[in-house]
């Protein structure tokens, strides 16, 4: 089969570190290509070389056979590339058709023929099962169709390679499924799609060959068909995969939570959102609460932080909490990871010393008195950067700028610090990859091993049964089943949180 | 912190790009009217930098700058109270009439009638205050209305209760102060540092009260927890609210604490000039503050800054009439930096952030 793109040995250095080193990948025409690594190991460099957005040092691209050089997009562009970004770069008050030609006008006599430009778009969408009213208008599209136009745009302009940096990243399943079709479309009528993730279940779906790229350098190029999702994501580590495990028993006598009827009450006076839970849970113990998202979960968790009203009783480390405001029950112990981290626990335009503060503005290390301790948290800051390994010029850096994984796993080194009690962790490790997934899995039962409560919610089944010493389901805000982790498979929970079982 | 060139130079860009954006467009709204810009804004600068002049751009800067601290205050905290205008009247309007009815000695009764005009700008917004919190009413529709209530209630308070007769004069006017309840004009001080005596010059002690405001106002926003939870609730309330922030008991005490500054703004001209309320209290400062405050970026120092440049404008454009130009003009140019600043400040920080991930991008990859 003959080679769309080819890299050869591809290295890249920014000012004292090294981006890519040695990369070499060759893409079959014709297929679907997956590059896959961890954040930060290079994947995206690659491509913007690729795309002509940056420029290697040093060696060679070929496009079809021809040794290329790209000074910029422009020019890879016309070589026939194509880049479906991540972030849609789309004009929301134009209409489909209009986002689609800007730039490449078909013209007659100065005036724009949008009658052919539409039935060009109404062709190839056609062709590709990439179904959108050219005359919509782009603001009020969906994001799934969003995406459709930026397809069209790269195809409209003659792309027969075309990059796609993390395509599913903003879709639901229901899309994904679409897009996947339109791929499969789009390698039938012969284009070659280079496909960016580091979603491994999505490779196996989709792709033909894999390159795996690890700390800048291409370590392994397989076939899709003749690998496992596990395999993959070991070659993307470096190492055999950590997973979620914890061993013996941490727990201790003390009691450290105890529900007794909890119920929080619907705003709308419709049914309960937490209907009477109760449980007890001790120190060094994990309780891991399963069910499908909306059951209740993360009410039951805001209610137990204060954020929430709520009846019935919380007693934590002997003392009834029902009285205590948000601000009390953190000073007394409690850490919480919230699940929607930009949200819920980042001031984003503020620098990440900034947002060490945050939800620990009352007490040590970051203030003296009422006062800010600016040098302690610039220091502080600068252990969970290195203790969690958050990447980040400095502890100057605007929480923005960082990428989700390494948000979150600032968010956790924050909450770990000051050794809470107990640790309310709602999706601790979602969106991050699979290295930092294994540093805050080791951080968490570090901390259980310490004594540390914690109540885990989690929509990776495998770590809420691998990391919980005990497991509730939630279904519609009731408890309606308690399970033993070590005896209970994805496949059984999974069952009892659609309430199956 | 290391010297970093790049970064001021980055903060200075959008100050100077915004006097040059607005310099364009005022010359182009000068020259529409068949006028020369250079006569106009030479003419400006001799009246404008003599000593007279800057003395009173100092003293119409202090009640701006005061006012402008009020709303940045609110900025902070994720709200707007354009209810500083009704605030700074009633406070003033009280102050005045109470101050003239204590008796009590020099430094004392100033202070009583500080107290006197903070109480009743924070009273008046905790009118808004309440509303908000209990009922969940937008604070800017409340306060522009409370403004028109204030002008309503004042003109009553005044007209019915407040005034005596003023001798040869239509004016109504509360009784004016005594001596201990004016604040000493800084003329004498500045003589001592070499400042010459203007006819009908002199700064308004009220200056040293603005500065000290100004101080104590950067303080608590940067560097304390009340100021910290403050910025939270304005930049993410949510995230706030579960860092422990209590997000009512906030949003109260940063209206409140608005309008107690906000009493003061009125003060500099009271206790300094006219020293007493009369029909003729100047309006608008509560709004101009708000043009100075975005301009400032709710910054101490920024702020300071264009409290002078606006003052400054004003004073200065009162000669353009000598040749036949519309005073007016300086609202264009009110304006145009405005608009100018509000664009440069976001193409900086866009710009900023584009560097940042850069930075970002490296170490991402190490």
């Amino acid at each position: 089969m003959a080679i769309a793109v080819e890299l050869r040995h591809i290295s890249k250095r920014f000012p004292g570190v090294i981006a890519n080193k040695d990369v070499s990948i060759k893409v079959e025409s014709g297929s679907v290509h997956a590059l896959i690594g961890e954040n930060g190991a290079g994947k995206s460099t690659v491509m913007k070389i690729l795309y002509g957005m940056q420029r290697p040092d040093s060696g060679e691209i070929l496009v079809n056979g021809q040794s290329v050089q790209f000074k910029k997009p422009a020019d890879s562009i016309e070589a026939g590339i194509g880049m479906v970004h991540q972030h849609f770069m789309l004009a929301d008050n134009f209409t489909v058709l209009e986002n689609i030609v800007l730039g490449y006008e078909p013209s007659h006599g100065g005036v724009i023929d949008f009658n052919a430009a539409r039935a060009k778009i109404n062709e190839m969408a056609a062709a590709y099962g990439l179904t959108v009213d050219p005359d919509a208008l782009v603001e009020d599209l969906g994001v799934g169709q969003r995406q459709r136009v930026e397809i069209l745009k790269v195809l409209y302009r003659g792309a027969k390679i075309l990059i796609f940096d993390e395509p599913t990243a903003v879709l639901v399943p229901q899309e994904v499924d679409e897009l996947f079709e339109a791929l499969q479309g789009l390698r039938k009528d012969g284009l070659t799609v280079i496909f960016i993730t580091h979603k491994l279940d999505e490779v196996l779906r989709v792709a033909d060959d894999v390159t795996v790229i690890r700390a800048g350098s291409t370590v392994a190029e397989v076939k899709a068909s003749d690998v496992s999702a596990k395999k993959l994501a070991e070659l993307m580590v470096g190492s055999e995969l950590p997973s979620p495990e914890i061993h013996g028993s941490a727990k201790r006598n003390e009691v450290t939570l105890s529900l007794s009827k909890l119920t929080v009450l619907a705003e709308s006076g419709a049914r309960n959102l937490v209907s009477d839970v109760s449980f007890t849970l001790h120190a060094g113990e994990v309780l891991g609460i399963a069910g499908v998202e909306g059951n209740g979960q993360s009410e039951l968790i805001e209610a137990i932080l204060g954020l929430r009203n709520y009846t019935g009783t919380v007693v934590f480390k002997g003392e009834p909490l029902d009285d205590e405001s948000v601000s009390e029950r953190r000073d007394m112990g409690i850490g919480f990871i919230p699940e929607d981290r930009q949200r819920q626990a980042l001031l984003m335009s503020s620098p990440l010393w900034e947002n060490r503060i945050l939800g620990h503005q009352r007490g040590k290390p970051v203030m003296n008195g009422v006062l800010i301790d600016r040098k302690a948290t610039m220091k502080d800051t600068v252990r969970i950067m290195q203790e969690f390994d958050v990447r980040a010029p400095g502890p100057d850096t605007l929480a923005l700028a960082l990428s989700g994984g390494n948000q979150q796993k600032f968010i956790v080194g924050r909450e770990m610090s000051g050794a809470p009690s107990l640790l309310l962790a709602s999706h601790p490790t979602r969106g991050v990859d699979v290295g930092a997934q294994a540093a805050i899995w080791n951080e968490l039962r570090a901390a259980r091993e310490k004594g540390m409560a914690i109540v885990l919610i989690s929509a990776d089944l495998e770590e809420l049964i691998g990391l919980s010493d005990r497991l509730i389901v939630m279904l519609r805000g009731s408890v309606t089943a308690e399970l033993d982790p070590t005896k209970t498979t994805p496949e059984s929970l999974g069952s009892a949180m659609t309430g199956a079982a | 912190m290391r010297f970093k060139p790049g970064k001021i130079a980055l903060s200075i860009a959008a100050p100077v790009f915004a006097a040059v954006f607005s310099l364009a467009v005022s010359s182009a709204s000068l020259l529409a009217t068949n006028k020369s810009p250079r006569e106009a804004f030479s003419l400006m600068w001799e009246f404008g930098s003599g000593a007279g002049s800057l003395m009173e751009a100092v003293n119409l800067a202090t009640s701006y700058y005061i006012a402008a601290i009020a709303i940045a205050l609110t900025f902070r905290a994720g709200l707007f109270n354009i209810g500083v205008e009704g605030q700074l009247r009633l406070g003033s309007l009280f102050a005045a009439y109470f101050g003239a009815m204590i008796v009590l000695p020099p430094v004392l009764h100033i202070l009583a009638i500080f107290l006197i005009a903070m109480f009743v700008g924070g009273l008046w917004a905790s009118i808004a205050a309440y509303m908000k919190v209990k009922r969940g009413v937008s604070e800017v529709i409340s306060t522009i209305m409370l403004n028109s209530v204030a002008g309503g209630v004042s003109a009553y308070l005044l007209s019915k209760h407040f005034m005596v007769k003023v001798e040869g004069s239509n004016d109504l006017a509360t009784k004016p102060l005594p001596a201990s309840g004016q604040f000493p004009d800084l003329m004498p001080v500045l003589k001592k540092l070499g400042v010459e005596e203007q006819p009908g010059g002199g700064v308004y002690g009220m200056l040293l009260v603005a500065i000290v405001l100004g101080i104590a106002f950067w303080f608590v926003v940067n560097r304390t927890r009340f100021g910290f939870e403050l910025r939270s609730s304005g930049m993410n309330p949510i995230a706030a609210r579960v860092s422990g922030v209590n997000s009512k008991k906030m949003t109260f005490i940063a209206l409140v604490a608005s309008g107690a500054i906000a009493g003061l703004a009125g003060l500099p001209t009271l206790l300094g000039d006219t020293h007493s309320y009369t029909l003729g209290f100047r309006g608008g400062v509560g709004f101009t503050a708000i043009a100075i405050a975005l301009l400032g970026r709710n910054s101490a120092v920024g702020m300071a800054i264009s409290a002078l440049l606006f003052g400054f404008l004003e004073v200065a454009s009162r000669t353009l009439e000598l040749i036949d130009i519309a005073p007016e003009t300086y609202v264009i140019m009110q304006g145009s930096i405005l608009l100018s600043a509000v664009i440069a400040y976001e193409v900086v920080r866009r710009y900023q952030l584009t560097l940042q991930s850069h930075a970002l991008a490296k170490a991402g990859d190490k």
